[in-house]
């Protein structure tokens, strides 16, 4: 029988890949794509403990959270595309211009 | 869920997906006789099988052999997994999203009532838009493995084109939502009972949603007047150029496909689904013997007048090989069809619950059927009359105007909803 | 039985779209691999029961959020990683598993109740039920995302313009 602690197993795995790919990666987009993947494993555990609790207070907060990610994925990829314009690359790494 | 329940669905399975793809072939086969004739040229007439010409319908099948013998190649500069994965995406997409339309009202056999709706899911009409949004990726994908700079170019502007026009299409069935209280298709199709004057378009802000959403269709399938995408003289053929045989294949049943299931959502949204004008189911399982009798006697006699003209138009000796037989085979056919319609109306007893329930879902059943197809010609006949939009009107459109129009129409129909809370007339603003 | 067939299997793939995710090379694969995994979270949503927001999540995640991630990978005409194999220090693959450790430790230690899901009632997650609770009392957070979104949007737009 699948109970509660399976489901926040997979999402603290998912959470965990997506820690490692905003780590690992340096293409700007891969790593806002890795954030997109840490507020699913949110998500999946909201909505798990709003069944385990039998209420849908997790359910609301899941539509605000999903807002929220389409919002920051509309303007991080607009940043991106402004990086591109001026660098002709999206690798992390060459955005340096403000390192000390 | 003891196992004839999972008969059941997978017989609706089945049934969904003959729906669709027997509906197929005479759409194309509309299409072609339907540009044909706006265009004023008699259209494909050639293709025969021993003789039998069908005016043009064989063309159809001679179509389906070609593509399926034709030589699968793939060229080399493709990237391979997602060329191969773009047109299966194309075509699940186009066949799933029909799952959860109401055919005909609840079937009761033999006490069990069966809802003739593959999935009765709560979020009904969400799930089709969802579905929907989806299918945006095979096109994407087409255009993007292609390395083909005009592929790419018709993958952009149609991935741009159907996420712009997803939100008129959103406000609109909103309209439906608010008047109907509820987006399952079946609580629609049900509340807006026999009467026309009850169905979907017939209040202010319900016929601006059904012009918003039928406009909004075009673009979501990608047919003229918004078929940038694929634009022909434009593009080359656009974003599925470098595709030929099977796949190709599969890109065409999905356009047609995507417009079956565009009609089917206009139909059941706005134009009362499976509800016979004036013929309420009720009404439909308690005059069962009459109605059937009405009905399958004038189709009989419907059959046995087109037999008439089919045996006046046979004339020996004018074509001088075996042409000159198919009015008589097809005058056979229709005297098959006339028999099998006095057979089914005299012989089943009607007046047993389970037969009633069955004719009057065979009944509502064929009046969705008409309604779609006259949805599907309007799709055609809209094709062939209007040019192309081009990219920068089609943009204009579906933000400067249809989305402004969209936001009013649906703080009008929520004013509505509130000052008349109940009933049919409500929605004429009557009482 | 069907439950727990279900669960591994939407799970399986959930975890190997994810490794895609982070390990592909070229960046229209990684954004195909999370819709997969955006599809099987969905799936899992399903089975708990979540069905407004399964759906909610096929039509602005998978539908609309990843569409625009392909539609800007498209429009960049990235090419496959020309950036070499990603330098994977120690200290990074270190942090890493620290991180995941870490995360999974506290899951396991947070949730003491491991028994079965409690029986909820049919309108569970249906849309009736969530907007009852979205509009009455959630109805000031509700208001606030709308302007967030509107923010978003001319963000968006005042810094992806080619010239102010």
């Amino acid at each position: 029988m699948v109970s509660i602690n399976q489901y926040l197993v997979l999402s603290a795995i998912l959470f965990t890949l997506g820690v490692s790919g905003v780590l690992i990666r340096r293409n700007a987009i891969i790593v806002l794509m890795c954030i997109e993947l840490m507020l699913n494993a949110v998500n999946l555990t909201f909505v798990a403990f709003a069944r385990q609790h039998g209420q849908l207070d997790g359910h609301v907060v899941v539509f605000f959270v999903m807002a929220v990610a389409a919002a920051e994925a509309a303007v991080g990829l607009a940043l991106v595309m402004a990086l591109f314009r001026h660098k002709a690359t999206v690798n992390l790494d060459q955005a340096n211009l403000l390192k000390g | 869920m003891d196992y004839i329940d999972v008969l059941i669905l997978l017989i609706k399975a089945v049934f969904v997906l003959a729906f669709l793809l027997q509906l197929l072939p005479l759409l194309i086969w509309g299409e072609r006789k339907g540009a044909a004739y706006i265009q004023d040229r008699p259209g494909p007439n050639r293709a025969d099988i021993f003789g039998i010409r069908l005016a043009g319908m064989v063309h159809t099948l001679t179509d389906v052999v070609k593509l399926l013998f034709k030589e699968d190649l793939t060229p080399k500069q493709v990237y391979q997994p997602f060329y191969k994965l773009a047109p299966m995406i194309s075509m699940t997409v186009a066949l799933i999203t029909f799952i959860v339309v109401p055919f005909a009202d609840d079937l009761v056999i033999a006490g069990k009532t069966i809802p003739l709706q593959m999935a009765q899911l709560n979020s009904g009409m969400l799930y089709v838009l969802a579905i929907g949004s989806l299918g945006v990726y095979g096109i994407m994908l087409a255009g993007w493995s292609s390395n083909n700079k005009y592929a790419l170019i018709g993958g952009i502007r149609a991935s741009a084109q159907m996420v712009s026009y997803e939100i008129p299409m959103s406000l609109a069935v909103a309209v439906m939502f608010l008047y109907f209280g509820s987006a399952q298709l079946d609580v629609i199709v049900r509340g807006q009972g026999a009467n026309p004057l009850g169905w979907g378009f017939f209040s202010i802000p319900g016929f601006i949603a059904f012009i918003m959403f039928a406009t909004a269709s075009f673009a979501e399938t990608n047919r003229l007047p918004f078929d940038l995408p694929e634009g022909e003289s434009e593009l080359v053929a656009g974003y599925h150029v470098e595709y030929s045989a099977v796949k190709f294949a599969m890109f065409f049943m999905a356009e047609y496909v995507n417009m079956i299931v565009a009609a089917g959502i206009i139909v059941t949204l706005f134009f009362g689904g499976y509800q016979i004008p004036f013929l309420s189911t009720t009404t439909l399982t308690s005059h069962a013997p009459l109605i059937t009798k009405v009905a399958f006697l004038g189709g009989a006699a419907g059959m046995a007048a087109l037999v008439v003209v089919a045996i006046r138009k046979y004339r020996p000796g004018h074509f001088g090989d075996s042409r000159d037989l198919e009015p008589l085979v097809v005058a056979g056919l229709l005297v098959g069809g006339a028999l099998a319609s006095v057979g089914l109306a005299l012989i089943p007893d009607y007046t047993n619950p389970t037969m009633a329930s069955i004719a009057g879902a065979l009944l509502q059943f064929s009046i969705f059927t008409a309604k779609v197809l006259f949805f599907c010609w309007v799709f055609i006949w809209v094709r062939w009359t209007l040019p192309r939009f081009r990219y920068d009107q089609l943009m204009r459109l579906g933000w400067n105007y249809m989305l402004p129009i969209g936001f009013v129409n649906l703080f009008i129909a929520g004013v509505h909803v509130v000052l008349f809370p109940n009933g049919i007339l409500n929605r004429l603003g009557l009482l | 039985m069907f439950q727990q067939l279900a669960f591994y299997s939407l799970a399986t793939l959930a975890i190997v779209a994810g490794l895609f995710v982070i390990s592909g090379k070229n960046p229209i694969s990684c954004a195909i691999a999370l819709v997969v995994t955006l599809g099987s979270v969905a799936g899992l949503f399903v089975l708990l029961d979540a069905h407004f927001i399964a759906t909610i999540q096929i039509l602005v995640y998978a539908g609309a959020i990843m569409v625009l991630f392909v539609f800007v990978i498209m429009l960049l005409n990235l090419h496959p990683d020309e950036m070499g194999p990603p330098q994977i220090s120690p200290l990074k693959m270190v942090g890493c598993a620290l991180a995941g450790a870490g995360s999974i430790l506290l899951m396991l230690k947070f949730v003491k109740v491991g028994g079965q899901f409690p029986a909820v009632p049919p309108e569970y997650g249906t849309i009736e039920a969530v907007s009852i609770k979205l509009f009455t009392d959630y109805l000031i957070p509700f208001e606030v995302i709308s302007i967030l979104l509107t923010t978003a949007v001319v963000g968006a737009v005042v810094v992806g313009k080619r010239d102010l």
